[in-house]
């Protein structure tokens, strides 16, 4: 498969090495609703920078993805949408609600510390 | 002046020759950004079409040059059964089978030309165009003249 999958304390990284066919991309959701429940992940940081397009198909996938994760106790970061691709969506008018997005991967690690850190201040 | 390109569509893996063709060609024939990603997204959208629907077809992607413009012809050619309703088809809220009538409408968008042939005998043939002048003086005057 072309994504790199890795965990980084509470956190799976999932780096999408080149363009995705449907069938990868579906795996991938797949492989990371397995992860975030096998290792109580908390966080799913997702970086599509070597993705030239985000179609309807993909960009539907990537939704499903925060939503299946967010069920399974997990916050979803989308890091490193290219500037031509993110005009495309723009121009398409994909929904990307609910995705979080940030410039790269510190930027989204810190995105997310933020998120599961209010989850632990609310839950005592 | 380049010839054409042609990709036949049976699976997803195909989705993304079809893609690179594309965008390779837009690039060939000098489109600025982000042009070619524009045209590489509205070829995933009615390639897809292709596997879902009917399971196979092909993708034609052709030049075109002359002193004014250039531009690429993109053409998505079934013999599947054709689109029962295709003002519904590119229609915004319309959904059809596993999607959430995104595609159409949406490939339109990021194209200039775009225009559905279907019927039951003869399949679907979508044909869309995207193209550009060599100067932006020539677009000004394009403009000019299509208002008056």
């Amino acid at each position: 498969m072309s994504v790199a999958i890795l965990r980084q304390g509470e956190y799976v990284i999932a780096s999408i090495l080149s363009d995705l066919s449907d069938t990868e991309v579906l795996e991938l959701r797949h492989e990371l609703a397995e992860m975030v429940g096998r290792h109580r992940s908390r966080g799913i940081v997702i970086d599509v920078a070597a993705l030239d397009v985000i179609d309807s198909f993909v960009a539907r996938a990537l939704r499903s993805i925060v939503l299946t994760a967010r069920l399974r106790g997990a916050d979803t970061v989308i890091v490193g949408i290219q500037p031509d691709v993110a005009i495309a969506m723009v121009q398409f008018r994909l929904n990307l609600e609910p995705l979080r997005v940030a410039l790269d991967l510190d930027e989204a690690i810190a995105l997310l510390d933020r998120l599961t850190q209010g989850d632990a201040v609310d839950g005592g | 002046m380049e010839d054409e390109v042609r990709v036949a569509i049976t699976t997803d893996a195909d989705l993304v020759t079809a893609r690179a063709e594309g965008r390779a060609m837009a690039e060939r024939l000098g489109f600025p950004r982000p042009d070619p990603t524009l045209i590489a997204t509205a070829i995933s959208e009615v390639a897809r079409n292709i596997v879902v629907h009917v399971g196979r077809g092909e993708i034609v992607l052709k030049p075109f040059e002359d002193a004014g413009r250039y531009g690429v012809v993109v053409i998505a050619r079934d013999d599947g059964p054709g689109i029962r309703d295709v003002e519904a088809a590119v229609r915004d809220d319309y959904s059809g089978k596993g999607g959430l009538g995104l595609g159409l409408p949406g490939a339109r968008r990021l194209m200039d030309d775009f225009e559905i042939d279907s019927s039951a005998d003869s399949g679907t043939t979508v044909t869309m165009t995207k193209w550009r002048f060599r100067d932006e003086l020539a677009s000004l005057r394009e403009e000019r003249r299509r208002r008056a």
